[in-house]
């Protein structure tokens, strides 16, 4: 250990410190106390995390941040462009007013393709506001609330941001409800996967031999599998009358039931490394039981690469859910996901005559992204200790 | 040592196949009912009426009424011993007939991805490993995390779209109209591959971003060992030491990547085929699973995982082969 002066950094504890003038911060820090200086100097996992943060409050105040209800429909703006926010019109005198407002469309018919087409109509204004009075709902399921973050002070005028789908349903509001289902599969799931996981990976770590090796070959047999044909078979075989949260269960546990291998393998890599250990060995020597040594000794070593690979498990779940519900053999309406509403835009067609339609896509890219940043930057951080 | 760790691996297929076609026969038989319900429920809808003899003579004739076992042995033991994967309903033909081509080409594309993934993701990987945090190595590890975030799927529409506005034309199908359903020639085969690289890219850019980490992070453990800073002392030029040494070893665990990635590649071919409306496997296997066309999804599922997983082995042997250090304990 070297000699080092006493420097500003070092006096939080200033009695201590003049005590023990060799030790610094980092040597006297705790491991997560290390895990978390190291995460934070992964810039992109710390932005990351902090967006994967806002849309899970999303996804759990979707009622009080959509405009409108999802189901809600309009038959007379189906497939509705998005609309603009202005900030300001034009009064009588030439100037110019403060007044947050949407512009309201005007409607064509297209005598070609026999369809309307919608026009903005700079002249209808449509005013808007924060914390706007609509219909009374629950929010979260319980508190009831009249009052949402955003909407036209008129609650019966037309505001698609982001446009509207084939029924008149405003894409926004639809897109900020499937949060709840998309992201709340990923985290479902990953409960699943790692029951599953860190069961049968320590089992098979811990106790070797014949388990070992029949765990082993599941695990194998599973990876090599192509997964995308198995879902379809597997997801196909759920009754089309079965309730809306039943299928939503019975496809999260889809999922994870191919997704806790690499779990199983991390944590059987973590136990198989860590049973030769000295500190188990001095452990069971001194009498400890098998689940004190696992609990107390070897656990708090390895959750943190746990931890990291389980975030690394969402975003492939997410991925998995979207394309089964594209398919139209995952999740279906009423139940809305970010994978049923690409259901609209099954084809070229649809996506050319309303392109807002694959705007769910974005939201399943961005939080897919950031999950994996998240999880690259744990990964990074869970062995502080390494260089 | 190699031929006995080649036999010991050929022997664990073994229970692997068993396990893919067992799987593959309970997954289409799962929804209540047979596929006889569905077709006599399809004729129903279409107006057309059967009579109860027919219904009879088609049960009698595939053994619907014989317990699940008997029914799972006669469909293996015809593929085994006939090559025959039974009947499909749908078609009309004998799924032997719609399956090889389609597997054929599901194949080629998968292949076809790894090769587009490999030459990619190599570069990229010893890039950002020797210029480690440079604005490059962010770039490229931004843009690789991006194709594995974008679904598949997605990006096809997408590509589909700007095609069709931009350059006004359509780029679903692997062939021209007139080459569909022409015999195999040279003009066929260019005309697939003037097809071909839009599935290929849209299925790559999903495996790149995980083949440039692997690459990365294996490169970067070798580059700090001593026999790299002793041939720098040596004086051996950068580039010809960084080839010759680290890179060569760091390439090892890159190859063994090839047994996970054919997989994911062939997931994706299946959901990217839907969309572009390949004649590939994945469109087919759909519309087979939604109608219960039992032989022809369970002879799909089978097949590409039984491939799939001779695949894995291959590449195994192949690495085994290639590196002396592997123990084939």
């Amino acid at each position: 250990m070297t000699l080092t002066h006493h420097t500003p950094d070092d006096a939080d504890t200033p009695g201590q410190a003049e005590q023990t003038p060799a030790v610094s911060r980092a040597d006297v820090a705790s491991q997560w106390q290390l895990m978390w200086w190291r995460f934070k100097r992964h810039r992109l996992a710390m932005i990351s995390a902090i967006i994967v943060l806002l849309i899970y409050l999303v996804a759990v105040f979707a009622e009080f941040l959509a405009p409108a209800p999802p189901g809600q429909t309009s038959t007379r703006h189906t497939y509705a462009p998005p609309q603009g926010i202005n900030l300001f019109v034009a009064d009588a005198e030439g100037g110019w007013r403060f007044l947050p407002h949407v512009n309201g469309y005007q409607v064509e018919i297209d005598p070609v393709a026999i369809r309307r087409t919608f026009v903005v109509d700079p002249d209808a204004v449509i005013p808007i506001g924060l914390f706007v009075r609509s219909e009374p709902y629950l929010l979260m399921g319980f508190i009831p609330m009249e009052r949402r973050l955003i909407g036209p002070v008129d609650p019966g005028d037309p505001f698609y941001l982001l446009g509207a789908d084939r029924l008149g349903r405003d894409m926004l509001s639809r897109i900020i409800h499937g949060a709840r289902v998309s992201m709340s599969i990923g985290l479902v799931g990953v409960a699943v996967s790692l029951l599953l996981g860190v069961l049968l990976g320590g089992l098979s770590g811990y106790y070797g031999g014949r388990i070992d090796d029949i765990i082993q070959r599941v695990i194998e047999f599973l990876k090599a599998i192509p997964t995308i044909p198995l879902w379809m078979g597997l997801a196909a075989a759920i009754p089309r009358d079965w309730a809306p949260l039943t299928v939503y269960f019975v496809i999260t546990v889809l999922i994870s039931l191919i997704g806790w291998t690499s779990l199983a393998r991390e944590v059987r890599g973590r136990f198989l490394s860590m049973k030769t250990e000295d500190f188990v060995a001095a452990a069971r020597l001194d009498g400890a039981g098998e689940l004190r040594i696992i609990m107390r000794h070897m656990a708090p070593s390895f959750i943190s690469h746990i931890i990291a690979t389980l975030t690394l498990a969402i975003p492939a779940m997410i991925l998995a859910e979207t394309a089964l519900s594209f398919l139209g053999i995952g999740l279906r309406p009423p139940v809305v996901s970010w994978g049923v509403l690409l259901q609209e835009a099954q084809n070229v067609r649809s996506v050319s005559t309303a392109p807002w339609l694959l705007i769910p896509g974005l939201a399943v890219v961005v939080s897919v992204l950031s999950l994996n940043f998240l999880g690259d930057g744990l990964r990074d951080a869970a062995d502080p200790y390494a260089h | 040592m190699l031929a006995r760790y080649v036999l010991r691996r050929l022997i664990y297929m073994v229970p692997t196949l068993l396990a893919i076609s067992i799987v593959s026969f309970a997954i289409v038989q799962l929804p209540p009912g047979d596929f006889l319900d569905t077709y006599i429920a399809t004729l129903e809808a279409e107006g057309g009426d059967i009579a109860h003899e027919e219904v009879e003579a088609l049960r009698q004739r595939y053994a619907l009424d014989d317990p699940i076992f008997v029914q799972y042995w006669r469909w293996v033991s015809g593929i085994v011993f006939r090559g025959d994967f039974g009947w499909s309903f749908q078609y009309q033909r004998p799924v032997a007939d719609i399956l090889w081509d389609r597997v054929g080409l599901t194949f080629v594309i998968s292949l076809a991805s790894m090769v587009l993934v490999y030459i990619v993701a190599f570069p990229i990987g010893v890039y950002s490993a020797i210029r480690k945090y440079s604005l490059g190595d962010y770039v490229f590890t931004f843009l690789g995390f991006l194709g594995l975030a974008i679904p598949n799927f997605m990006l096809a529409l997408v590509l589909m779209y700007f095609a069709l506005t931009v350059f006004g034309q359509s780029v679903g199908g692997l062939f021209s109209p007139e080459y569909a359903d022409a015999p195999w020639t040279w003009g066929k085969f260019w005309n697939l591959l003037a097809h071909l690289w839009i599935p290929v890219v849209i299925i790559g850019t999903a495996s790149t971003a995980g083949l440039i980490r692997v690459m990365r992070a294996n490169l970067l453990d070798e580059l700090n060992k001593p026999y790299v800073e002793t041939a720098r002392a040596k004086g051996v030029a950068e580039g010809t030491l960084l080839l010759r040494y680290p890179v060569r070893l760091a390439l090892n665990p890159f190859i063994s990547q090839v047994g996970w990635e054919l997989p994911a590649l062939v997931s994706g071919a299946a959901i990217t085929s839907i969309v572009l409306n390949l004649p590939t496997t994945g469109p087919v296997l759909l519309i087979a699973l939604k109608s219960q066309d039992m032989y022809l999804a369970g002879s799909f599922i089978m097949i590409l995982s039984v491939l799939t997983v001779i695949g894995t082995l291959v590449s195994d042997l192949l690495l085994a082969w290639l590196d002396p250090r592997i123990r084939y304990g």
